[in-house]
């Protein structure tokens, strides 16, 4: 058992080691990082989080992530709840197509229909609002979400479904206040993956936005470019990028694996 | 035993809709502009199959695709060994489990961009640590800026440090799903472990890896930012990846008719390796 515990302490490490030279460069002023190597700030510095905090450009980008990460969650689970009840429990015309076809939205090459998607949006007079960028993400979220949530839904018996029926139950009140409460970690589990992938995507969020939902990630590529390039600002606000994605993945931490396993392929 | 009702359309309907909104319409502005030629003012002329015969014929597309699979094999072939046996060597159960998961699934956690703009910092050869530790202390020549091979290296060691995880997660939640039974039977046969993994433990694992290879499969085919932040497709341009190229013709050229014939061509790729994948590991439960 002792011997073993070395692969994942190796692996740990190396997958930390970017992430503290991230970190250690966030406390360090840009004329530090230019001049040389130090594995530690020498003069330590917490001017790089003021400017962040401080200065509104940097701090709505934060808000306007996490503004339309969370309403892509909330869109993404609310329609793929009942999408996935009909997968997992009953079969029609054409379900297992369907269910492929939702794959492949996460293969055509975004690179490219960027552009289309700028045009789209713009047509129905969304561009640059935080509702854009969340309906543009469902794209790659709902099928995700789908997939997860339909694995967790076989995993309760259809018992459940015929006894609340026979009981008098109508559809909409069993499945609000018996089903979904059943299947309460399997929802935490596919909101975590909606957050997680909208949360990282960049490429989508940056072409749908301008001034208003710009996104933090967008804001960070701006600054690199047109203030020369201010390092330590730079790695503040990176390592500031990581703070929510962990927050969330501590209160999943229990359901990340079971996530996947019970999916269906 | 799933009941035949075709009112479960109804359940669907919100999701197509919205998943339709998404893909259908700019995929048909991108087939519209695959068949035609703009000289700018939104003036459209047809083109016909060109941009398609052009595409196909063209040296840069086969040299971006070739580098985009080269790329994906290197990830595939590295990541999915890798995740399992680390997976293999994890705790199961324990105060360690979920710290070891959380630490895991930081990297997948960062925005893209950050990823590349952070490896770009980290390698660099006299101020970054990695770059410093290659450079001053090993005494190896490493500047992914000017030599391709150490560029190479690095947009493969990135997507390792990004993406071996998922993998790591995925078989590992495979690995808990297996009874203690299976292990004690296997036991009083006297099986070795290799016999364990290959008759217990890679069979239970093969519905979550199904997934995690078509998953690494699409994300790796389709990777554009973290290269494009890191390496900017060069030096020169050996690491200029499928989509990459792609965005230069696109936006770079504004060349739109030939940029959404490739992008379509990229597609059918895509869509045909998968479904490929999808068949081949998915075959046996069919039946």
């Amino acid at each position: 058992m002792q011997k073993r515990s070395i692969v994942p302490i190796v692996y740990i490490l190396f997958l930390m080691l970017p992430i503290y030279w991230l970190v250690a460069m966030s406390f360090k002023t840009t004329n530090e990082i230019l001049s040389g190597f130090s594995l530690f700030p020498q003069t330590f510095t917490l001017d790089n989080y003021k400017t962040i905090f401080t200065d509104p450009s940097w701090y709505w980008g934060y808000i306007n992530s996490i503004l339309y990460v969370s309403i892509n969650t909330v869109i993404s689970i609310a329609v793929a709840l009942p999408a996935a009840y009909a997968f997992s429990r009953y079969r029609f015309l054409g379900d297992k197509q369907l269910f492929f076809w939702l794959l492949t939205n996460r293969m055509a090459p975004a690179a490219v229909f960027a552009l289309p998607f700028f045009q789209l949006y713009s047509a129905v007079e969304l561009f640059d609002t935080h509702l854009a960028v969340a309906l543009a993400h469902c794209l790659f979220n709902i099928p995700l979400a789908v997939w997860i949530l339909e694995g967790f839904m076989g995993g309760v018996p259809k018992e459940l479904d015929e006894t609340a029926f026979v009981d008098g139950y109508s559809f909409p009140r069993f499945f609000a206040t018996i089903f979904i409460p059943s299947i309460k970690a399997g929802v935490g589990v596919a909101a975590f993956f909606c957050f997680m992938f909208s949360w990282v995507e960049l490429l989508l969020a940056k072409t749908l936005t301008a001034v208003a939902a710009k996104p933090i990630a967008a804001t960070m590529t701006k600054t690199a470019s047109s203030a020369g390039y201010e390092l330590g600002l730079l790695a503040a606000a990176g390592t500031l990028t990581i703070i929510p994605g962990a927050i969330v993945i501590w209160f999943v931490r229990n359901y990340i694996a079971k996530g996947f396993a019970m999916g269906r392929v | 035993m799933k009941t035949e009702n075709q009112k479960a359309w109804f359940f669907v309907l919100p999701v197509l809709a919205l998943v339709a909104f998404n893909a259908l319409i700019p995929m048909m502005t991108v087939v519209n502009y695959s068949v035609q030629e703009t000289f700018g003012d939104n003036v459209f002329f047809w083109q016909g199959l060109d941009w398609f015969q052009q595409i196909l014929r063209s040296d840069r597309f086969h040299a971006a695709l070739g580098r985009q699979f080269l790329f994906t094999f290197l990830i595939l072939i590295i990541e999915v060994p890798l995740g399992i046996a680390i997976a293999l060597s994890m705790p199961r159960k324990g105060f360690w489990v979920p710290v070891c998961l959380v630490l895991m699934a930081l990297p997948m956690l960062i925005p893209w961009n950050v990823v590349g703009a952070m490896w770009n910092i980290f390698t660099l050869p006299d101020i970054g640590l990695l770059g410093y530790f290659l450079n001053h202390v090993l005494g190896i020549n490493y500047d992914m800026t000017q030599d391709p091979i150490a560029a190479w290296v690095t947009i493969v060691t990135m997507d390792v440090w990004h993406w071996t995880s998922l993998v790591v997660l995925l078989s590992y939640a495979g690995l808990v799903s297996i009874p203690d039974a299976y292990y004690q039977a296997a036991k009083i046969d006297g099986a070795t472990n290799w016999a364990v993994f290959r008759f217990i433990q890679l069979p239970k694992m093969k519905t979550v890896l199904t997934i995690a290879i078509l998953l690494r499969f699409m994300d790796s085919f389709n990777i554009y930012t973290e290269p494009f932040v890191l390496t900017g497709g060069g030096p020169g341009n050996s690491t200029t990846l499928l989509s990459i190229d792609l965005v230069k013709i696109a936006l770079g050229q504004f060349d739109l008719g030939p940029a959404a014939a490739m992008s379509l061509i990229y597609f059918a790729i895509t869509l045909l390796v998968s479904w490929l994948f999808y068949t081949l590991m998915t075959k046996d439960d069919l039946n």
